[in-house]
């Protein structure tokens, strides 16, 4: 069948006013926000470097996942494709949404503060590492490393879908191997700088995969929603089956494993060593309200979609798999909210109306750039080395073979 | 009498897993439930097509894993807390976060065992012989053909009336399996 050549926004009509829709919540969001960057500038830039964690997450991840499928194929990434490439190509927006953290830094990091660090003999030593103009440099490059990734991985795809050139396959293999190698790299660093340097004396250094696992665990259920979403909708109708839910309700349940072994295992270790300079990020939450915040995590970003996810109905049914999705999606955030508020609100739990505006107006931006992005391309990738493992049963089936 | 007490069931071969697959449901729909699909790889719709009856296993694999977590917490316990309490660091003698990372293993390994051992003892594996080998072309089930054999033991079955269902469904051979 030709039509599934054409590109989403001709199969899709409704996703033009999605997005238009989206971009407007967002837009006034993040209007009513800038009330609370005028009369509390600090707490805003905490709500949104959280906020945009979430987001860099989802967009970080689906790029990582995009590469793991170049180079492992299997029939679970082929329906994904498109959604994949749509969320790395938001990270010219994301370079842009990372401003206002740069120009706020001194509202955020403490080490930024030179008399303070004038008093402190540890914030001295590592003064070398953490210090702003470095700090902006290694911002720099990151976004020029995920960027430069995501640019040529996109690129390279839309060749493929136009000429169906067996060798383009072979290149993007091999730039995701480096690819994903340099994204190992830069999301320790940047988790260190950007989230680890709230707390400076602290350190740990399982961090970075606890991040990186978790910004897997946030794509693949963005992903999920955005497939049932789609799968409810012609063309896709009638083409995603439950086995595509299957297979990606159970990476979920992988990465659910994951995140929660990398977040015990720093636990355990931390708790083991029980040295001063380490307990200390801990305490501050276990020993105040914040703990209530931590088991919460434990029941729902581990104990609840485990338990869910273990149930084949679950992963093959869409609505309920969406549920989980979106029910994970919403701790991510939490998890993020516990890695970053207990740092400014140490006396107990503290929840900002920041918190909730701009997470929900950054989120519905990116969405709406998302949906922009997903429009331009065909919503199946034809030529993927996989397509007809993944597919060609299916569209076979419904007389739809292309 | 004789070929009741001789006979395992009626076996029809198809060319491929489409064929296989319809004419399982044609066989479910029409009241028989004592068969069983045979291919030289994994079909993921015969499993429904056959009437995916509920398999104990998973129940199985929980009650071990339960089994495998309580077990191996106690053990840590035990030996932590009641028959050598040792003084480390100032730990209380039951430290939960060091005991979970071998609880976590030994739920697992005995979950591992119990499926592996629980499916053995209900498919009856290992299986010296089994009368679908009766049917010498039954050998081709491995290569490129596909095989649907209703067994005697199925309530509706009857020779004549299930041959002549068998051979509605246009397979390319129906043969009975000699038991």
């Amino acid at each position: 069948m030709t039509s599934l050549r054409q590109t989403a926004d001709q199969l899709i009509p409704e996703l033009a006013p999605r997005q238009r829709q989206l971009l407007m919540a967002g837009g006034v969001g993040l209007a009513v926000s800038l009330v609370g960057l005028f009369f509390n500038p600090a707490q805003f830039l905490q709500s949104y470097l959280m906020a945009y964690m979430f987001v860099l997450g989802i967009a970080l991840g689906c790029l990582a996942l995009g590469m793991v499928h170049q180079l492992s194929g299997g029939a679970w990434g082929v329906v994904i494709r498109r959604p994949i490439g749509a969320a790395a190509r938001t990270l010219p927006l994301l370079t842009l949404l990372f401003l206002p953290i740069a120009l706020g830094m001194r509202h955020l990091y403490v080490w930024t503060d030179a008399s303070l660090v004038a008093h402190d003999e540890v914030l001295q030593h590592k003064h070398v590492y953490l210090n702003v103009p470095f700090f902006l440099i290694r911002a720099a490059i990151y976004f020029a490393v995920w960027n430069a990734l995501s640019y040529f991985l996109n690129a390279w795809s839309l060749e493929q879908d136009e000429t169906g050139d067996p060798r383009i396959a072979r290149r993007m293999q091999r730039l995701s191997a480096g690819g994903l190698l340099a994204y190992g790299l830069t999301i320790t660093f940047a988790s260190f700088d950007w989230l680890m340097s709230l707390e400076p004396h602290w350190f740990s250094t399982i961090y970075g995969v606890l991040i990186l696992g978790g910004q897997g665990l946030s794509a693949l259920a963005f992903l999920i929603a955005v497939l049932v979403w789609l799968s409810r909708r012609p063309p896709l109708d009638d083409i995603i089956a439950p086995e595509h839910f299957h297979d990606l309700g159970n990476l979920m349940l992988a990465f659910v494993m994951l995140w929660a072994y990398f977040a015990f295992s720093q636990y355990l270790i931390i708790w083991s060593g029980n040295l001063p300079e380490e307990i200390a990020w801990y305490l501050h939450r276990l020993q105040t309200g914040w703990r209530f915040v931590g088991l919460s995590l434990v029941l729902f970003h581990f104990v609840a979609p485990f338990c869910l996810l273990l149930s084949r109905a679950v992963k093959r049914q869409a609505q309920m798999i969406v549920k989980v999705a979106l029910a994970v999606l919403i701790v991510r955030l939490i998890d993020l909210f516990w890695l970053i508020a207990p740092e400014f609100h140490t006396a107990g739990v503290w929840v900002s109306w920041l918190d909730v505006v701009l997470p929900l107006s950054l989120t519905a931006i990116w969405l709406g750039y998302f949906v922009w992005q997903l429009r331009g391309r065909a919503i199946l990738p034809m030529h993927d080395p996989q397509f007809d493992e993944a597919l060609g049963r299916i569209l076979e089936r419904a007389g739809e073979r292309p | 009498m004789r070929i009741s007490s001789t006979l395992y069931g009626l076996m029809a071969e198809f060319d491929d897993a489409n064929a296989l697959v319809a004419a399982t449901r044609r066989a479910h729909d029409e009241g028989y439930r004592r068969m069983d699909a045979y291919s030289p790889f994994p079909i993921e719709e015969l499993h429904e097509a056959l009437g995916s009856h509920h398999s104990r296993l998973p129940l199985i694999v929980l009650i071990g894993g339960l089994c495998g977590c309580v077990g191996g917490y106690a053990l840590q316990y035990w030996a932590a807390a009641i028959a050598y309490p040792l003084n480390v660091g100032g730990r209380p003698f039951n430290s939960w976060p060091a005991f979970i990372p071998v609880t976590f293993e030994c739920t697992i390994l005995v979950a591992a065992l119990s499926a592996v051992l629980g499916m053995l003892a209900l498919n009856g594996l290992p299986m010296p012989h089994h009368p679908v080998f009766n049917v010498p072309r039954f050998a081709l089930a491995s290569r490129n053909r596909f095989f649907l054999c209703i067994e005697v033991k199925d309530r509706k079955f009857d020779l004549e009336s299930t041959r002549r269902f068998l051979e509605t469904l246009e397979p390319r051979e129906v043969s009975t399996v000699a038991d």
